[in-house]
């Protein structure tokens, strides 16, 4: 069970959390007017990197926030954690 | 009887407590402070179990959980444990134990007859045969089945009671021999917070089974003072049997605690799972001997020296009274010394090595022992028993000798205990001068002291310990400075060296892994077949994966493969240690997970009153539901039946509190929901409600429900069941990571509102005396809201039906929602109110032709699909919206949302049945559809059914067929889905 | 390949096994193939195994990382069965089925196919219903369903918790008797010496490092071997499809997650078949050396580490007290994770990828052991004449833009 720093309320374990996949992907601009291919892109292909990955939480049983988390796919050790709209943490070499 | 090997002092058993047990029937006498093997031991008896594969009579092998023999079956009936390892079962009196897979008896084993058949039994046999005839192999199958397992379930359910408990800590220390009890007490001096966990019944570890001094003093003196001052401090805390199981991420150990044995009634609970959370671990989880591989290494009698030594010491118990000690290294000398000063006579130490020479063999030598250097045990006699064994120079098996004995004290080096550091993400390296793995790449907040580590010396370990435990307390944030441990431990200085692990061979069976009967011939067949890698050879001779997972076989395994590959050891490579380090029973790990707790149940503020008359309910999620109220004698379509009828006739009651509610508030609320619904809802007017379809990014429909506006700037929101907690999140998402212009505030109050919906022509009649609000068709229209008193109660009354006839959802605050439902039923009685269940609620919704989500959807139907086209906004964007326009949403392979109607009007078509053109016995035939909800309908007075089928909607009118999965196969004409008051006359009136 | 059978196993006793060969050569990598095949466990090996044995194309290897079947191969609860819901995972499903039922005979290695009958049970009348759509479907795709009663559940399996004075009772049950479980290293071995023997090229410890494109073509692999060049390659490494997509410059709709199994200690047969439960979390199989043998869920974040977390543990050992009361007191030897590739849709992906040359079939979820056979069929199938096969026609990655996805979500409610 990972231990999740919430940037709001800390360290917590994981089941208090609920988690929300790669972050950061962006719908197409003008997406009605996107193709089908861009749309796909968007709805469903991921970077699934093995290695550090940007990620979304959500503290759902505690503060009901969702916020971003750096965390490696194989080791998964966290490198940092932070806030919607804060500027994006560099990954870890 | 006596205890014939019971040595007359020493060891840490009371002798003033005896203790009556029962193995095989056969009634023993043990001491408190016993194992169960140890008391065994003490009354001669080493035949304790048969082997997995061959049913070889085996004997007591070690000491504690390593034990790779000697699992047994205790307790009887249903509070039976099988395969308990005897080493490791605590002594009480009034104990039952038996031995396991043989018949008739254990001495005498029919499935003894497989070893005379072995050489056919190699490694992989069965891949090579009973292949045919074609599907022959359920014979085959069966019969090697007689054969599986080595114990037996029990079959009853468990009288035991398990726990979950937490812990945080600052630094854990798993291990409480030397090295970890001083890691425990320099870290709790620094002012850490402290748990110290061991498997055994006292802290100790080796000292406990050996003869080492501290300062001058008998080691356990030592331990006793440092205990001592650990339990005195106020952050450190100590647990025995407790085993740590698995390291897990984050600082995350999961440790398993067993009861102290009772002798009467029940332990209050038998096992509890730690949950422990720590900054810094150390692991001081010791080693495990290893044996060495020769002919006949499993004979009964043949024990691991350090387990022989251990009983001597720790149980006082002899394990035999003449023994060999077979050995590769120095170490084992203290075992052989140990037990001459138990007063067993040691009748040689067959050493592998050319020249063993330091002060341990001298020693030895003082003492008389004989040492047989460069000498080999090549061969044990005796059957059930060992009786004598022979030994011989390594280069010349001919000039035998044959030495009597009754015990083998076995010594091929000592294995770090890296389980759990292996869990953690370490990777282990070879160290060749000790055979052994040990630490090698960092593992997460973890260090690694004492034999763990491959540091064999007391002085080191103490040392070390120390250290460790000092250098964690500060990286967890306690830097108080302490005196350090000053430890002197008295020890003759040992030989580092160790010899090979693997004696040279006659041809006789040579055990690598002796729970699951796999021979040195066995890896090297694995070999010689091309299953080199390390875990192609594990997977093909079983090695390493019964019920001790190779604690004792592993390193005997690779140097086997290391020989027969021509290569160094790290080259074969290693296999990977797996939580459990030792087996955790279900119970333990499901704790209080069972029965009534095994999903938390959520019931309604009105549940009782549901209780109290008798509903039937069914499990909806974690929710329970009345389905039905059936009066006595009635069945649950009956009652359903009734219920509807009472509900399209007069008035029925139904408790809706389940479903999912969300407030939403904010300036922003209003282009929220627009966004989140795919028909429009900036339109909607304050006191009035919509029904919204909400569909996911990928076009299909998520949810469904109504929402109504309370104020400009106020919603309520409602969401299916199942979905409340789905659709809350999902919003928030929306809300928090893109829609950064909203200023809105969303709160879940499923669970804040009670709801009982009053549905049926009498329903104004049984609200109006009840409440407040003007109850006025022209009033209180269709889809809208009012706030008011019910029944005294503050109330919101959603005008919203989902029957089809006139019916009002009212909200009270949850505390209220009793009070409110026997209102109602009051008011109601002298229209004849009738509760209804979800049964009746289905059907009522069905005659409507009002879909459900999960019923008419299933993750792949858009509102097209639905009908609902006409509802869904052109003009504003939405959730999903682009998915609905990609190639694959449109055209007649779609599936449209129709009826169907049999043309016999009793047919009832079977939810799920699924729809042909054609009917035809040609398979596979094509499927165009499938029924999505079936019900006998009491208001049409025969049977409807919705559906979904390609292009339905250009084929209203047509014949189509279901084939039955018994029957024939049943006609239907595809009609218009909603069967009930087509013209919403009812509803809205 | 010498044949193995009773009289060689007898020959062989006499022998004290001397007589045995290499199941597989070992050889050094070529420096060009007909064919790569990236990846050596299941799908992999039966996808050169089939393009030998049906295709005549012999200039194959097969490249893998580690070692055969070390992937999900080796990894997963070895369940086997072909009941799904919609037609075109009924089709591929039942075909691989088919393949197993021949499979020990074909390729003369005993993968121990025992079809002992694997039966879903349903807790609620939504479960019942689902099922009842299912067997009908399954029905008409020619696939041997059947709905049972909660009596005949019971009656079959007699350790199963009968009481209706609990959480979830058992209501009923939908079953399929052709379907089982296989010894699952014996299906990479199987493969893997029956390609051997065709001529195709085995290459472990053989990790693929780079993709090297002529244009908008493949031509070959750089690797911790060397490069190796050509024609076509196929990606089948489940657990590591999102990795080499990457080399190859395209993204795949994939996640991967840990799935987490466990067996138990070994104990005297209490279960003689395979029992899912997707209420009560569990599916389970009691292997014939008598461990337990249980699947859970998946951890819920992305991972490539191949270990699964305590609460999973836990939530399989209350969901088996709760099917099973009597395994209370037994216990949980080994638990170990494997790493799926989930597709949105729980449906796999077959067939070309923006590369000309490069296949791809990943995205079997939690699913993948029993379609070894018949995905390696399918995959060589469309390699061999470089169009889809028709059963991998549906599976192809355009589904994802089209938006026909296969949604075996409501019907793969439980992992397996």
């Amino acid at each position: 069970m990972l231990l999740i720093p919430c940037p709001y309320c800390g360290e917590r374990a994981e089941l208090e959390f609920r988690y929300g996949g790669e972050a950061h992907f962006r719908r197409p601009d003008n997406h009605l007017e996107a193709s089908d291919e861009s749309w796909a892109n968007y709805l469903f292909m991921r970077k699934n990197p093995k290695g550090w990955h940007r990620e979304r939480w959500m503290h759902i049983a505690g503060c009901k926030r969702w916020f971003y988390v750096v965390r490696h796919t194989v080791t998964h050790r966290i490198a940092a954690a932070y806030k919607v709209g804060d500027p994006w943490p560099d990954l870890p070499a | 009887m006596t205890q014939d090997f019971r040595l007359a002092k020493g060891g840490r058993v009371d002798r003033d407590k005896p203790l009556r047990f029962l193995f095989d029937g056969v009634a023993y006498d043990g001491l408190a402070g016993d194992t169960l093997a140890s008391a065994l031991l003490a009354n001669g008896i080493h035949l304790v179990a048969r082997s997995f594969k061959y049913h070889r009579p085996r004997g007591i092998f070690g000491l504690g959980l390593e034990e790779p023999n000697a699992l047994v079956e205790t307790g009887i009936g249903a509070a039976v444990e099988p395969n308990a390892r005897a080493t490791a079962v605590e002594l009480a009196d009034g104990l039952i134990a038996n031995s396991q897979n043989n018949w008739p008896s254990l001495r005498f084993d029919i499935g003894a007859a497989s070893d005379l058949l072995s050489p056919l039994f190699s490694a992989g046999f069965y891949y090579k045969t009973f292949m045919g005839p074609a599907g022959a192999w359920k014979f085959y199958e069966w019969l090697i089945r007689r054969a599986a397992g080595v114990g037996r379930a029990p079959d009853l359910p468990d009288p035991d009671r398990y726990e979950h408990s937490y812990a945080h800590t600052d630094v854990l220390v798993i291990g409480a021999g030397p090295a970890g009890l001083s890691a425990a007490l320099s870290a709790g001096r620094a002012g850490a917070r402290v748990l110290l966990v061991d498997d055994q019944v006292e802290p100790g570890g080796q000292l406990l089974n050996t003869s080492y001094t501290v300062n001058g003093r008998p080691a356990i003196d030592w331990v006793a003072e440092a205990t001592a001052e650990l339990d005195r401090l106020p952050d450190a805390r100590r647990f025995a049997r407790t085993v740590a199981f698995g390291a897990y991420d984050h600082g995350y150990v999961a440790c398993v605690e067993r009861a102290v044995p009772v002798t009467q009634g029940h332990v209050r609970w038998r096992e509890r799972i730690w949950h422990v959370r720590a900054t810094e671990i150390v692991l001081a989880a010791g080693a495990i001997e290893r044996p060495i591989i020769f002919d006949g290494n499993d004979r009964p009698g043949t024990m691991l020296a350090s387990a022989a030594r251990g009983y001597a010491n720790r149980y006082g118990v002899a394990s035999g009274r003449r023994a060999v000690v077979f050995a590769n290294n120095d170490d084992a000398y203290r075992s052989a010394l140990d037990l001459a000063e138990a007063g067993v006579e040691v009748a040689a130490i067959v050493d592998l090595r050319p020249d063993p020479s330091g002060t341990l063999p001298a020693l030895a030598r003082e003492k008389g022992i004989r040492v047989l250097s460069g000498h080999a045990v090549v061969g044990t006699r005796g059957r059930a028993r060992l009786k004598a064994v022979e030994a011989a120079p390594i280069d010349d098996a001919s000039r035998r000798q044959v030495i009597e004995c009754d015990l083998l004290a076995v010594s091929g080096g000592w294995n770090p205990a890296l389980h759990l550091y292996a869990h953690a993400g370490g990777k282990a390296a070879y160290a060749k001068a000790l055979a052994a793995f040990v630490p090698g790449t960092p593992a997460d907040r973890m260090s690694i002291v004492g034999s763990a580590a491959g540091e064999f010396t007391l002085a080191r370990c103490l040392a070390d310990g120390s250290r460790a435990g000092a250098e964690a307390a500060r990286r967890a944030g306690f830097t108080a400075s302490q005196p350090s441990l000053v430890l002197d431990a008295d020890e003759p200085e040992a030989d580092a060296r160790i010899g090979p692990t693997v004696a040279p061979s006659r041809g006789g069976k040579r055990f690598v892994d002796l729970h699951n009967d796999v021979t040195e011939a066995d890896l090297r067949l694995a070999v010689r077949e091309g299953y080199r890698s390390v875990e192609h050879a594990k997977r093909y001779t079983t090695w390493g994966m019964g019920p001790d997972q190779g604690k004792t076989g592993n390193i005997l395994g690779l140097s086997v493969l290391s020989d027969a590959l021509g290569q160094e050891v790290p080259q074969v490579g290693t296999t990977t240690f797996r939580p459990p380090y030792h087996p955790v029973s279900f119970g333990a790990l499901a704790g209080r997970d069972t029965g009534d707790l095994v999903v938390p149940l959520r019931k309604t503020p009105m549940d009782s009153w549901h209780e109290k008359q008798g509903a039937l309910f069914e499990p909806v999620g974690q929710w329970r539901r009345a389905k039905a109220y059936p009066k006595p004698g009635e069945s649950m379509h009956h009652a359903a039946e009734r219920e509807v009828k009472a509900a399209r006739e007069s008035v029925g009651l139904f408790d809706a509190s389940t479903l999912g509610k969300i407030d939403i508030r904010g300036p922003g609320a209003a282009a929220l929901i627009d966004r989140v619904y795919c028909n429009a809802f900036a339109s909607l007017k304050p006191g009035n409600a919509r029904y919204g379809l909400m569909l996911g990014e990928d076009g299909m429909l998520k949810d469904d429900g109504v929402t109504a506006r309370l104020g400009p700037d106020h919603f309520h929101m409602t969401t299916t069941t199942g979905g409340a907690a789905s659709v809350y999140v999902w919003i928030e998402d929306w809300l928090q990571t893109e829609w950064l212009d909203l200023e809105v505030y969303l709160t879940s109050v499923t669970e804040q509102w009670a709801v009982a919906t009053l549905s049926g022509p009498k329903a104004r009649q049984v609200l109006g005396p009840l409440t407040d609000v003007d109850l006025a068709a022209g009033a209180f229209p269709f889809m809208a809201f009012r706030e008011g008193r019910v029944a005294g109660l503050p109330a919101r009354i959603f005008r919203v039906s989902f029957s089809g006839d006139l019916s009002y959802e009212i909200n009270v605050p949850a505390r209220h929602g009793l009070a409110l439902w026997e209102a109602l039923m009051e008011s109601g009685r002298p229209h004849g109110i009738t509760p209804y269940g979800t049964e009746a609620l289905h059907i009522l919704r069905a005659e409507k032709g009002y879909i459900v989500v999960g019923h008419e959807t299933d993750g792949t139907i858009t509102p097209y699909d639905l009908g609902y086209g006409a509802m869904v906004a052109k003009k504003k964007d939405y959730l999903g919206r682009r998915s609905l326009t990609r190639s694959g949403m449109t055209g007649p392979d779609r599936k449209h949302l129709v009826g169907l109607l049999t043309k016999d009007p009793a047919r009832v078509l079977p939810m799920g049945a699924q729809i042909v053109e054609r009917p035809s016995e040609v398979r596979p035939l094509p499927m165009i559809g499938h029924v999505t909800s079936s019900y006998m309908s009491p208001t049409m007075k025969r049977g409807i059914a919705m559906a979904l089928v390609k292009n339905g909607r250009e084929r209203m009118g047509q014949t189509v067929y279901l084939p039955m999965l018994d029957g024939p196969t049943v006609a239907a004409e595809i009609v218009s889905h909603v069967f009930y008051d087509p013209e919403n006359q009812r509803r809205d009136g | 390949m010498k044949r193995y059978s009773f009289v060689q196993l007898l020959r062989n006793a006499i022998g004290f096994g001397e007589g045995w060969q290499e199941a597989w050569r070992s050889p050094e990598p070529k420096p060009s193939y007909d064919v790569v095949i990236v990846g050596g466990g299941g799908h992999g090996l039966a996808t050169a195994y089939y393009l030998a044995k049906l295709h005549g194309i012999r200039n194959v290897a097969v490249l893998e990382k580690g070692w055969l079947g070390g992937g999900n191969t080796g990894r997963n609860t070895t369940v086997v069965r072909s009941n799904y819901l919609w037609d075109e995972s009924a089709a591929i499903y039942e075909h691989s089925l088919k393949l197993w039922e021949s499979l020990s005979q074909d390729l003369n290695y005993n993968v121990m196919f025992s079809q002992r009958n694997l039966v879903m049970l349903a807790h609620t009348e939504h479960e019942l219903n689902e099922a009842s759509r299912r067997v009908h479907a399954n029905r008409l795709n020619g696939i041997d369903a059947e709905i049972w009663s909660r009596e005949k559940t019971l009656a079959f399996i007699p350790i199963l918790n009968g009481s209706m004075d609990i959480r979830y009772p058992v209501m009923g049950a939908s079953a399929q008797p052709r379907a089982g479980i296989a010894r699952h290293d014996a299906v990479a071995w199987g493969f893997a010496r029956g390609a051997d023997a065709l001529g195709v090229d085995i290459i472990q410890n053989c990790e693929v490092i780079g993709v090297r494109r002529d244009g908008t073509r493949i031509v070959g692999l750089d690797t911790t071997r060397g490069a190796i060049d050509a024609k076509k390659v196929a990606f089948v490494a489940a657990g590591h499809s999102s990795v080499l997509a990457a080399l190859a410059g395209f993204r795949l709709p994939i996640e991967s997650h840990p799935l987490q199994a466990m067996v138990s200690e070994p104990i005297k047969p209490v279960l003689d078949t395979v029992v899912m439960s997707g209420t009560v979390h569990a599916y389970v199989s009691q292997s014939d050396k008598g461990e337990l043998v249980m699947g859970a869920g998946i951890d819920a974040f992305n991972s490539y580490a191949q270990r699964g977390s305590l609460p999973i543990l836990e939530e399989i050992a209350s969901a088996m007290i709760e099917l099973f009361p009597i395994v209370s007191r037994l216990k949980i030897l080994r638990s170990w994770g494997g790493i799926v590739d989930i597709c949105p849709d729980a449906s796999p992906i077959i067939g070309k990828t923006p590369v000309d040359g490069l296949f791809i079939n990943c995205g079997w979820g939690t699913g993948g052991f029993k379609a070894t056979p018949g995905s390696g069929w399918v995959l060589a199938d469309t390699i061999a004449n470089d169009r889809p096969h028709k059963l991998a026609e549906p599976f192809a990655l355009e589904r994802f833009s089209s938006g026909r996805l296969i949604d075996e979500h409501g019907a793969a409610a439980v992992a397996h």
